[in-house]
């Protein structure tokens, strides 16, 4: 890894770091027993952050993709609901098998559709019924294969974690949940997005949000249907600990947001764009369009799924309600109204959608009155449409993000034919 | 003339719509290095042969050889990498990136890094995108547009937007490259500066070139042997000679009345080219 320490890398990673820890200490510092950032602002800082990568990930399928997806939510939840029993089992229940079993089982998983997929490409005239048909197979055979080995591996990694200490090995835990959930909704996003991205926008938009609302129904029966007693269905999830600080979280969004602008700034990421901008011309192009839907989808429900594992260790209580199909248009609003195709705009408008949601206006409207904020949002919305159609920031982007004009090299040789003529012409 | 030493074949190329044959019958050779044209009155199925080729429709009957290798159910973007790049009849670009990030995507099949690379911002990432980025604009030098490089696409005017299209195709590194109606919407002096730039991509990137064209200026000064084509079916083919006095033709073009005065037709359009 290389690292190109110009201006705008340094002032961005300065203050990102700088923003993290201020906040982190503002909130450790309680002089008389009262922290300086008192609980509220720390947690609505927190859920915005969360949001914020959601909406990160979701502007990288519909802003800069565009394909219209209302399915991150429904990985959010995902996300959430894995996390929380990775920790939930290691914590209440002792054990590490949460995490060794979903580990084999994602693992495996992989494995599997990375074999499938090749094999799908040497076979030609396959298909994609047929080929679906054969991922599918293949998933449920190491799916089993994983709970097998992960239940085998379960005792020994208990033991060996016990041996750390406590808050180390819950530390450990719980950064590994984080990124198995992000593993669990990346590998269900692949599955789902196989057959589904082959569809136009709006069917798959539809389709999408047919998802989440099936994986709010399954949260709904999770003891039942699922099995998972610990997840106690429509009742909510309890005791849950309480492990998403605002390190974690900062942590987690800084590395969302230089990997995407990384990702953006290169080959592949145009190769994503173009996409978006014609995806007839993308493909006369040489570029695989399916391949480069797909893979944004993933990557987009791989940031969610980290997301919601984050959210769930901040209030300790997850309830299916909370990803209600309703909810997934939250991080839509918030997508469009910092700007589709703008990552810094989505940041800005994530936490400025919670702190004015919930912060600002909560405070500022008088008491009785704190459900006339969802009267208000909707007319900032309205206002911003109207005055500033691009979004928040428009087309802007902090300086680290954007990417970077090169200058030119050399002085061309004068070609001989095409002259400057024909721009003058016109 | 040897099957070996062809670039493309096709023959028997069909392709329906529904009960309308939109192509039928359709047989083309060209030699490498070859610039050829293909014409015919609207609606003959000159793009659908373009879309055929480059695998945006599926056939209904008929085979297409590239490079002595079958393409017929390939993925469009799978043909594209074995050296087929297209420009469209109506401007293709994509409107909201730069010129210099336009023709940057034709090079992804070449990138040579992966995402991983990318992500993680290694040396290689570095090193691959300098090289690719240089050649991008040593393509945009070529065309007179490395001092629009930052301009959004959508932002430049006709003309370029079509030296710009051509550019994009040739970074996708060709062997074959179909210009579909390259001189619509030109008027005369950017039509001439065209044919031109046709001639000198097709000398210094050594590339077979087929067009289609509506002006018989561009066709007539431009292309070695002409396929004229008319309700989805070959009607002549040869060199802009032999298609010039062709009374199919002109038939195709004029209708029957008008065959009666070829002569005098053919003795004007002469004219009209110079030659």
């Amino acid at each position: 890894m290389k690292i190109k320490f110009n201006r705008s890398t340094i002032i961005f990673l300065v203050v990102a770091i700088a923003l993290i820890l201020i906040v982190e200490v503002l909130y450790r510092i309680r002089p008389g027993g009262a922290p300086l950032l008192n609980e509220f602002w720390y947690t609505l800082l927190r859920k915005g952050g969360v949001i914020a990568m959601v909406a990160i990930g979701l502007n990288l399928i519909y802003g800069f993709n565009g394909q219209f997806s209302l399915g991150q939510w429904g990985f959010y939840g995902m996300g959430a609901y894995a996390a929380a029993d990775v920790t939930f089992r290691w914590t209440q229940m002792h054990t590490a098998n949460g995490l060794t079993i979903l580990f084999c089982v994602l693992l495996f998983i992989g494995l599997s559709m990375y074999g499938v997929s090749v094999l799908v490409k040497r076979v030609r005239g396959l298909d994609p019924l047929s080929a679906f048909a054969l991922y599918l197979i293949g998933v449920f055979i190491s799916a089993y294969l994983g709970v097998l080995v992960g239940g085998a591996l379960a005792g020994p990694v208990t033991s060996l974690l016990s041996a750390l200490p406590g808050a180390l090995a819950k530390q450990i835990v719980f950064f590994i949940a984080i990124l198995l959930a992000g593993g669990v909704t990346a590998d269900v996003s692949y599955l789902i997005g196989l057959p589904v991205l082959t569809l136009g926008s709006d069917y798959f938009g539809i389709a999408t949000l047919g998802f989440t609302m099936i994986v709010k129904v399954l949260l709904d029966n999770s003891d039942t249907i699922l099995g998972f007693q610990e997840m106690k269905g429509a009742r909510g999830m309890i005791s849950i600990p309480y492990m998403s600080s605002w390190l974690w979280i900062g942590f987690f969004l800084l590395v969302i947001v230089v990997a995407t602008r990384n990702l953006l700034n290169s080959s592949h990421g145009r190769a994503l764009i173009s996409v978006r901008e014609d995806e007839l011309a993308a493909k006369a192009m040489g570029i695989d369009v399916t391949a480069q839907k797909l893979l944004t989808f993933v990557i987009g429900s791989l940031f969610a799924g980290i997301a919601g594992g984050l959210y769930a260790h901040i209030d300790g209580f997850l309830h299916p309600s909370t990803f209600n199909f309703i909810k997934s248009f939250d991080p839509m609003i918030i997508v469009v109204f910092g700007g589709l195709g703008s990552i810094s705009g989505t940041v800005v408008a994530s936490f400025g959608w919670i702190l004015v949601l919930e912060g600002v206006l909560r405070n500022v409207l008088p008491s009785g009155f704190e459900s006339w904020r969802y009267v208000v949002y909707p007319i900032l919305l309205l206002l911003m449409m109207l005055l500033r159609p691009s979004g928040l920031l428009g087309g802007f982007e902090f300086p680290f993000i954007k990417a970077v004009l090169p200058s030119l090299k050399h002085k061309p040789s004068t070609p001989p034919t095409p002259d400057t003529k024909t721009a003058a012409g016109d | 003339m040897n099957d070996h030493a062809d670039i493309l074949t096709i023959t028997q190329l069909g392709k329906d719509f529904g009960g309308l044959h939109a192509v039928r019958n359709f047989d083309l050779t060209i030699p490498p290095k070859g610039l050829y044209g293909l014409i015919g009155p609207n609606g003959a199925g000159k793009t659908t042969v373009f879309n055929l080729i480059t695998g945006l429709y599926q056939l209904t009957t008929g085979s297409i050889r590239f490079k002595d290798q079958e393409i017929v159910g390939l993925q469009p973007f799978e043909i594209t990498q074995m050296g087929i790049a297209r420009t469209f009849q109506n401007i293709r670009l994509f409107p909201n990136l730069s010129v210099l990030d336009n023709v940057r995507i034709a090079y992804h099949a070449h990138a040579g890094y992966s995402m991983r690379d990318s992500v993680m911002r290694t040396s290689r990432f570095f090193a691959k995108e300098a090289e690719l980025t240089e050649r991008a604009q040593e393509f945009l030098g070529v065309f007179n547009l490395q001092d629009r490089q930052g301009v959004v696409a959508r932002n430049l005017p006709y003309g370029e937007q079509r030296r710009l299209e051509i550019a994009r195709a040739l970074a996708a590194e060709p062997d074959l490259l179909l210009l579909d109606e390259p001189a619509a919407g030109m008027n005369p002096r950017e039509t001439t500066a065209l044919m031109d730039l046709i001639h000198f991509i097709h000398d210094r990137f050594e590339l077979t070139i087929l067009l289609i064209e509506h002006q018989m200026q561009v066709v007539m000064g431009v292309c070695e042997r002409i396929t004229v084509m008319d309700f989805g079916e070959v009607i002549a083919r040869g060199t802009p000679q032999e298609i010039q006095s062709n009374e199919r033709v002109i038939e195709a073009y004029l209708g029957r009345g008008a065959a009666a005065l070829s002569e005098k037709l053919s003795e004007k359009r002469s004219y009209a080219t110079g030659s």
